[in-house]
């Protein structure tokens, strides 16, 4: 079992990209749930999705406790919460930044998801969007396949622009 | 078409392959998303039926009632708060003997206000004369959905059932769901007593003590006649979409000295402490209660017995508890948890079926730890 | 001159009380409805008149339910039934408790929603069923088994209510005067759309009169200005031709509140208040009438 949490705020696209990787491990012939944890959270509050990826049917719906990678779309949420808390020893970490960071020494991969959206216009009411470009990262990283990450992306998104800002990603990440 | 979609998105597309001719429904967290799904199918000509977006959820089951007694097929969906506010019409639409299918997204009843799961909002209609399944997956609750109209319209039935599904466990978790034709998989609805101007009846007239006994008793061998029909549904669902559904679904009971009861989520959660358990060398099993009205029978003879309840009735105890010590003569241990949305891993069911006390109850987190 | 067709939807020997006006109300009703027509009744008088399982007094379909649920049944039905390409005349037949207290939300609903039904309110003026308890329509000064010393508050305006929804058609009865009622009713089944009719049911043992004298205070009502025949189509008012030459000429209402038992004690201020107030709904119709609003 490969178990993912990501954090964002709300309404970064935290759930969606819980949902897009999920289908693209279903894609993958792989099982997969994807849920967010709902608490009394507004826009911009830091919010946490979960993501589970396994070759059998998965029966769990408690939280994420041990994650295997922790995806952070949002850095500035690391001021108020501890990202790494709980990742297994040897887990990744995947950042939207520009430079690298220390993670706690985690093999941290990095990518300007946030530039990339920009510069694809990719923007809802002023926002960057985030979840998309983030699965062209996932799949460099080997957890789902570039071609079913863009075939999730298909078929959830009509806009051309957001398989380009996955493959955008995919080329850019920074291991 | 397979997918992935959350256990509210499910139920919709279930009821879109149902095609009920009219759909009341009032929105309610964390049911909403579906009867917007269902506005949205409308609206967009997928699905053609009356969607009527009521006022109350009262008006809600009103409208079904209204709706099915003309023979048509009808569909609501609401949680807790809903599910209460609508209680008086819940108990006639089953005493009007009308075929309406509900979807219950489980939730906890305030105060305080609570948006997460909880079973106890449906199990206090349990003496309504509604059918209940309690599903454990996204896939499970499209299924459930669809087998739901079959079973609540077959003429040796003809009462309401109520498919539950955990409020954002399941309403909001996304899972792989293939989504099947239901194509003639359901029958076309023939309620024998619809209204018909051409034969002038009274409906639910005012009815002696007699008269009124021999209705309740019809309701009830009905409900003993739904164990065959639910069978029969689920061996026909099993055949056509290949998957299989029980009363109950057991999971490494065959040598089991310890069975986990529990319902919806926490039944599945409890099949992952199964194997985390044989692993240590307990022989345990897992009974995962589906249909909760009627009740099943379960086989517990020589076993130890480790019930969760995600409930509880306040002076008397666990319902599922209770209910299967009343029915299978059975000591359990107890367990009262997840409450109000609390978080229960299989590491904690785990350790409830290593720590069990037969006959005691537990209330997880509050009154002792194990 | 309107023919009220012979056929009798509503059996003889009902279980109504001896000189029920709404068994008189319903009579009419179903005359002009026809037999392609279903009732929704929730808990009231016509609840028990309709008879005893396994019998039923009525030629019609009577769907019974709950006390609050008669507007939202009726919507729910009627959808079904156009659906299907019926045309099935879908009528709610409820009293005034059910109507202006516990089924005001269903009622308000059902008509914001533009639901295909006609309403029925006949209004006794109290929980009739129940042995004459206080309702949001009972008037000033009448006692009930919940007032008895006479009501304190003024019987809630229904008809303002429903008209804030904007129905195609409403208007007020009586069954004293049948061939109004009749027309009324064949008036709103020729919408499509929520339509209502609020019918004054004059209530021997509730307002305490003898058996007889149902359709002379119906009479009374209408000749003292405190029941205002009128209908408003399309947002049209008319007022009817009782009322227009009660407004002409009324009787004094005091043949109307000593004539029942209901109002015995009751205060001259009182009275001077119902006065008041009729006349002041009687001004507001009369301009709507002219237009002036």
């Amino acid at each position: 079992m490969f178990e993912v949490r990501i954090h964002s705020r709300g309404g970064q696209g935290g759930v969606t990209a819980a949902r897009l990787l999920a289908l693209a491990a279903v894609r993958d012939g792989k099982y997969a749930t994807a849920f967010p944890f709902y608490g009394a959270e507004r826009r911009g509050a830091p919010v946490v999705s979960f993501v589970r990826i396994d070759d059998a049917p998965i029966r769990i719906s408690s939280q994420i406790k041990k994650p295997d990678l922790v995806i952070v779309l949002d850095p500035s949420v690391m001021d108020v919460v501890d990202v790494l808390q709980g990742l297994k020893p040897g887990g990744r970490v995947l950042l939207n930044a520009r430079e690298r960071r220390d993670m706690k020494g985690y093999p941290t991969f990095t990518v300007d998801l946030t530039g990339i959206a920009l510069r694809e216009k990719l923007e809802v009411a002023g926002s960057p969007i985030l979840n998309t470009p983030v699965l062209g990262a996932l799949a460099k990283m080997g957890i789902v396949t570039m071609e079913s990450a863009k075939s999730a992306i298909t078929e959830m998104f009509s806009d051309p622009r957001n398989v380009s800002a996955a493959e955008a990603a995919y080329r850019e990440l920074v291991a | 078409m397979l997918t992935v979609a959350t256990g509210n998105k499910a139920v919709a597309a279930a009821v879109k392959e149902a095609a009920p001719a009219v759909v009341a429904a009032y929105p309610i967290t964390p049911q909403t998303e579906i009867v917007e799904q269902i506005a949205e199918y409308v609206s967009s000509g997928e699905l053609k039926s009356q969607y009527i977006p009521v006022e109350s959820e009262h008006s809600a089951m009103a409208a079904c009632i209204g709706a099915s007694v003309t023979g048509a097929r009808t569909f609501t969906a609401t949680s807790s708060h809903g599910l209460h506010y609508m209680h008086e019409m819940v108990n006639w639409a089953a005493g009007a003997r009308l075929p309406i299918v509900m979807a219950n997204v489980n939730r906890a009843l305030g105060p305080g206000w609570n948006i997460w799961a909880e079973h106890t909002d449906a199990f206090q209609e349990r003496d309504s004369g509604w059918l209940q399944v309690y599903v454990g997956s996204v896939q499970e609750a499209f299924d459930a959905v669809l087998m739901a109209f079959c079973i609540a319209e077959d003429e040796r039935v003809l009462l309401p059932v109520m498919v539950n599904l955990d409020g954002f466990l399941l309403s909001h978790t996304m899972q792989p769901l293939e989504i099947e034709k239901a194509g003639d998989f359901i029958p076309p609805l023939h309620l024998p007593h619809a209204i018909d101007p051409q034969n002038p009846c009274g409906y639910g007239t005012l009815t002696g003590p007699d008269d009124y006994f021999r209705l309740r008793w019809d309701i009830e061998r009905s409900m003993r006649d739904a164990v065959d029909v639910i069978r029969g549904t689920q061996e026909r669902f099993a055949r056509r979409f290949g998957r299989k559904y029980g009363m109950v679904d057991e999971y490494r009971c065959d040598d089991a000295e310890v069975v986990i009861v529990a319902a919806g989520t926490l039944g599945r959660e409890a099949e992952v402490a199964v194997d985390l358990l044989r692993d240590e060398g307990t022989r345990a099993g897992s009974m995962r209660i589906r249909w909760f009205r009627p009740f099943p029978r379960l086989d517990l003879s020589g076993r130890d017995v480790v019930v969760i309840d995600r409930d509880y009735s306040f002076g008397f105890g666990g319902v599922l508890a209770k209910s299967i010590a009343a029915t299978e003569g059975a000591r359990p241990f107890s367990v009262i948890a997840g409450l109000g949305g609390q978080e229960v891993t299989y590491e904690d069911i785990a350790g409830f079926v290593r720590n069990r006390q037969p006959g005691r109850e537990l209330w997880f987190g509050v009154n002792g730890d194990v | 001159m309107t023919e009220i067709p012979r056929e009798e939807y509503i059996l003889k020997c009902t279980s109504a009380c001896a000189g029920c006006g709404d068994s008189l109300s319903l009579r009419y009703v179903l005359k002009a409805a026809g037999p392609d027509t279903v009732l929704v009744v929730p808990a009231c008088c016509t609840s028990v008149i309709q008879g005893i399982y396994p019998n039923t007094a009525f030629n019609v379909p009577v769907y019974n339910v709950a006390f609050a649920a008669a507007a939202a049944c009726a919507s729910g039905m009627s959808a079904a039934l156009r659906a299907a390409g019926k045309k099935t005349n879908v009528i709610a037949y409820a009293g005034d408790g059910g109507t202006v207290d516990i089924g005001i939300q269903a009622l308000s609903g059902a008509f914001e929603r533009g639901a295909d039904f006609l309403y029925i309110c006949y209004d006794n003026e109290a929980y009739g069923n129940t042995g004459m308890q206080r309702s949001g329509a009972t008037p000033l000064g009448a006692r009930t088994t919940t007032t008895p010393a006479g009501k304190m508050q003024p019987k809630k305006d229904l008809d303002a209510i429903v008209a804030a929804h904007r129905p195609p058609y409403m208007a007020t009865a009586c069954p004293a005067y049948p061939k109004d009622l009749f027309q009324k009713v064949k008036k709103a089944l020729s919408y499509r759309g929520p339509t209502f009719i609020h019918i004054l049911s004059p209530c021997p043992p509730g307002w305490r009169f003898s058996t007889e004298k149902t359709v002379e205070m119906g009479k009374l009502a209408v000749r003292t200005g405190m029941w205002i025949l009128y209908e408003r189509e399309q947002g049209k008012v008319t007022i009817n031709g009782p009322s227009k030459a009660a407004m002409v000429k009324p009787l004094p209402v005091g043949e109307y509140i000593r004539a029942q038992g209901r109002f015995k004690g009751i205060s001259a201020e009182t009275v001077a208040r119902m006065v008041d107030d009729a006349a002041a709904l009687a001004r507001r119709l009369q301009k709507e009438e002219e237009g002036i609003c």
